[in-house]
């Protein structure tokens, strides 16, 4: 069986970093991802990231995902690629690869990032094809350079549904609408100007009622509704349009985290479910730590330092830093964390990650300080 | 439909282009992307269809978890299409529910 120091199970921006942390101090650190190459969804990112230096602000997606990689195999990082996870039992992790052969890897940590997926709403005619997520065409759009229609509708307002409208516009097809239940646009308003300014409207308080077509969608009818959720009556609008987006939300992925026994908590502000961790971003299960979007729903620059956390966290664990050297070093990650997690925004997700930690204290009998 | 021009991305590289058959008609894909991306480009939007109803899908979440996208690759049903790289002269067919008949 091949053995190592750290797995890191999914090769996104948190994955990256993780693995990264990890084997520059020293660390035997295994990278598997499904995908044919790691990077996760920074490749279909092509619009330029806010924020500071150190995440990378004004430097566009996919750089900043060959850098990673550029720097993951500086370090020495291994990777496993079309290497598709199926289980863990204990510390022993089953990998399918190509989809046809199995094999082992015995790790003494396991870093698990296994991101987000979308939401998605049900209604009629939501099977047929042309009906996909919004992150589903802008893999399509922006990584393989294939639209899969001419005229969209994009449900749901937030920073997805707006970035994702902005990139279909840039890449020659047209964006009907976008709707939005809520009576106001989910996401930052720069994002909403952008596409407005070609005349894109957004329709708040409407949602999709059905999508019609035989063999693919035709066309979608849209329906305003009022404050109690209802359908306002004769209320109902027709579009010719051949794809419809879902930009609803993302939820963490936790099969893997369940899998491994980790404890959950229902948290609305990270996206539903995820995993307990302490401020090592450890679950449960002792070795096994959780980062990125399967830790709760939060922003890519949350993701790289949740991943920085983890990595400094195992190599201490593993002899690799010594506990002052740890110390210093997680003291100044989460002091960034926390400043990431400020604003009106920020402030939910900081108190949801507070309840995460104190829920791990008292599941482990740790006292409340 | 392929994106020739691209404001950020520029014009589409001249990447090597293979041929794969779907269903026995050969069509032009370019190495390396899934098999969704090539089949979308060539306006094949039915990758499956139902066991019982027989109703189309195709892709929707595009990251290997909702399965809606599988096809019979090779001779293998169950492939899931969106994280499956295209290879020259790949086989690919419409799949009629888990096409355990071919199994």
């Amino acid at each position: 069986m091949l053995r190592t120091d750290v797995a890191v199970i999914g090769g996104g921006v948190a994955g990256l970093v993780a693995a990264i942390e990890a084997s520059k101090f020293g660390s035997r650190v295994h990278l598997i991802d499904e995908n044919a190459r790691p990077g996760g969804q920074l490749f279909k990112q092509i619009h330029k990231f806010f924020g500071s230096h150190r995440h990378y602000a004004g430097i566009r997606g996919f750089e900043i995902g060959e850098k990673l990689l550029e720097d993951a195999e500086k370090n020495g990082v291994q990777t496993l690629l079309n290497s598709f996870v199926f289980g863990i039992f204990g510390k022993e992790i089953g990998i399918i690869e190509n989809q046809m052969s199995a094999r082992w890897l015995e790790a003494k940590t396991i870093i698990l990032c296994c991101g987000a997926s979308e939401r998605m709403l049900a209604f009629p005619g939501w099977t047929l094809p042309g009906v996909m997520g919004a992150g589903a065409a802008q893999t399509l759009i922006n990584v393989h350079r294939v639209l899969p229609g001419k005229r969209f509708l994009m449900i749901g307002s937030g920073n997805v549904g707006l970035v994702v409208s902005y990139q279909i516009l840039q890449a020659g097809a047209e964006v009907v609408a976008v709707i939005e239940a809520l009576p106001r646009i989910g996401g930052w308003g720069v994002h909403a100007s952008k596409i407005r300014r070609f005349g894109v409207p957004i329709l708040t308080s409407h949602t999709i009622k059905e999508a019609h077509g035989r063999e693919k969608v035709e066309a979608a009818t849209i329906v305003a509704i009022d404050k109690n959720w209802k359908h306002v009556p004769s209320s109902e609008r027709t579009l010719e349009v051949d794809v419809v987006c879902l930009a609803i939300g993302l939820k963490p992925n936790i099969e893997l985290p369940l899998m491994a026994g980790c404890e959950t908590m229902y948290l609305e502000e990270l996206g539903g479910l995820v995993p307990v961790h302490d401020e090592n971003m450890e679950t449960t299960e002792e070795g096994i730590y959780v980062v990125g979007d399967c830790a709760g729903i939060e922003e890519a620059s949350t993701a790289i330092e949740s991943g920085r956390l983890a990595g400094v966290a195992v190599a201490e664990k593993l002899g690799y830093l010594s506990k002052d050297e740890a110390y210093e070093q997680k003291i100044r990650i989460r002091k960034i964390l926390d400043d990431l997690r400020g604003g009106p925004f920020g402030e939910h997700r900081m108190r949801a990650k507070q309840r995460l930690i104190q829920r791990y204290k008292i599941l482990k009998g740790l006292g409340n300080e | 439909m392929r994106i020739m021009k691209h404001p950020i991305l520029g014009p589409l590289d001249e990447k090597k282009e293979i041929s794969i058959t779907v269903d026995g008609k050969a069509i032009k894909a370019i190495k390396g992307e899934p098999l969704a991306s090539a089949l979308i480009a060539a306006g094949i939007m039915t990758f499956r269809r139902t066991r019982i109803r027989k109703e189309p899908r195709g892709y929707f979440c595009g990251i290997g978890l909702c399965t809606d996208c599988m096809m019979m690759v090779d001779g293998i049903p169950n492939v899931r299409t969106c994280i499956t790289p295209v290879k020259e002269g790949m086989t690919v067919e419409t799949q009629v529910g888990l096409a355990r008949e071919e199994l």
